[in-house]
């Protein structure tokens, strides 16, 4: 009964200390109890007539295989290899992709932000997670933890080092935080060693990371 | 509010670690619990405020110890509750004891690439804009105990306004209830002394949008 009284204890609006002595592991039964709540929320909201359980499988199916960082990476690869394509991107990100047929319906205000060898951009929410997720799917689980949140807008520097990313000093580091209902795409450099390369063959080396600003895209080459 | 959610600058969390080959969801009810999200806001439940305020109204230790889609389902139980679309009693049963309220529309496998649009968060203007690309900003010290977008680390700090992204809807309003009440956006740019001190990286730039209502004239 325990579990039962701490799993309802916020929407009846009393939570009382000894609710909350014990840890929250991510252990078998904490997940279980999760398991039950959201199949409980599921099933009163599509017995009440909000939701269509058809409908949910399809956003899930559609974030498993079609909304990935793929469809950043095709955008950047265009915007390498078409100057009036990356002008239009920087001009106005929202419309420029809207032209793309394969990459997808995207909504509004979506802007594109150039790197270049003087200024390098990196994008955080520290608020919350918000994300350009119709560009680069899902945001991994370190984009909404604490320490990239916390430490982003700070330590930009460090965070990249934890990334494996070390940038000249003079490089300035301009960050992002995604405040309100704007999302930025970061559009990272082309590597050298690339002239002539499809845009099908540039999209294989962006990675999403490099579309966040915490990474850059892979060497050509490289296998990974 | 001042709430744990607002992180930016605090020390002591530790490294950034990356999952390699990170799948979407690591448990089936993670996807689900996104799924009704998008579901709930395509029916005009709420707005995607009201899940932030509700996420930041979890005690700290909630927030703190939770994973990121468990605070969704805890911030979406209280969204259901205090909307009057379910009651507790029914969410502990599991299952609906009375008829749901009319929505605004319903989510269906035929019209499902809607639900996965973003909804365009432009408003009509209701004054002109105050403020030019150019223009020195200071933003304001303000404490709301409610829902706002405005960092703490942000506050009461000098900044010039870098790009303006039209008129949106507010989420300081929107999050309490009181209409979209539009406010022009901008991004407004800091130089890292300014937030963090002498000792910043010198070669640091922070940005964040800021809505009208934060800024004056500096």
């Amino acid at each position: 009964m325990m579990a039962q009284r701490h799993a309802f204890c916020f929407i009846v609006g009393h939570m009382s200390g000894h609710d909350h002595d014990h840890h929250h592991d991510h252990d078998h039964s904490e997940l279980s109890e999760t398991q039950l709540r959201v199949r409980a929320l599921e099933t009163v909201l599509t017995e009440k007539g909000y939701v269509d359980p058809a409908a949910l499988d399809a956003i899930v199916e559609a974030y498993e295989t079609r909304i990935g960082p793929r469809n950043g990476a095709a955008v950047v690869a265009k915007a390498w290899c078409d100057p009036a394509f990356k002008q239009g991107l920087l001009a106005d990100a929202s419309k420029a992709v809207a032209t793309l047929g394969h990459v997808g319906r995207i909504g509004d205000h979506l802007v594109a932000v150039e790197n270049t060898p003087k200024i390098h951009n990196m994008v955080v929410c520290t608020l919350c997670s918000c994300y350009p997720w119709e560009m680069l799917g899902l945001p991994p689980i370190w984009y909404k933890s604490a320490p990239y949140r916390s430490r982003a807008v700070k330590d930009p520097r460090g965070v990249l080092e934890d990334f494996g990313v070390s940038l000249p000093k003079d490089t300035e580091i301009r960050v992002w935080d995604s405040t309100a209902e704007t999302r930025f795409l970061v559009l990272p450099m082309r590597p050298a060693g690339t002239d002539g390369w499809s845009e099908q063959q540039l999209a294989e080396i962006v990675t999403r990371d490099s579309m966040i600003g915490t990474g850059l895209p892979k060497h050509p080459g490289s296998t990974s | 509010m001042d709430g744990i959610h607002d992180m930016g600058g605090m020390d002591g969390f530790g490294k950034v670690e990356s999952e390699p080959n990170e799948p979407p969801f690591h448990e089936t009810w993670e996807g689900r619990i996104l799924a009704l999200q998008r579901a709930m806001d395509y029916a005009g439940a709420w707005h995607i405020d009201h899940e932030r305020f509700a996420r930041e109204r979890l005690p700290p230790q909630v927030y703190l110890t939770s994973s990121y889609y468990q605070k969704w389902a805890l911030a979406m139980e209280m969204n259901v509750v205090e909307r009057g679309l379910a009651s507790p009693e029914e969410l502990r049963a599991g299952h609906a004891l009375k008829p749901g309220k009319t929505l605004k529309r319903k989510l269906t496998p035929a019209v499902v690439q809607d639900g996965l649009t973003r909804g365009s968060f432009f408003r009509q203007q209701q004054a002109p804009a105050k403020f030019k690309i150019g223009d020195r900003v200071r933003t304001l010290n303000i404490h709301p105990k409610t829902h706002t977008r405005l960092p703490r680390y942000a506050r009461g700090k000098l900044g010039m306004v870098e790009l303006c992204h039209g008129c949106h809807m507010f989420p300081d309003s929107v999050a309490i209830n009181l209409g979209d009440n539009p406010q022009w956006l901008y991004t407004v740019v800091f130089d890292g002394r300014e937030l963090w001190g002498a000792d910043a990286d010198p070669k640091l730039k922070v940005s964040i949008d800021a809505f009208e209502p934060y800024l004056e004239p500096a």
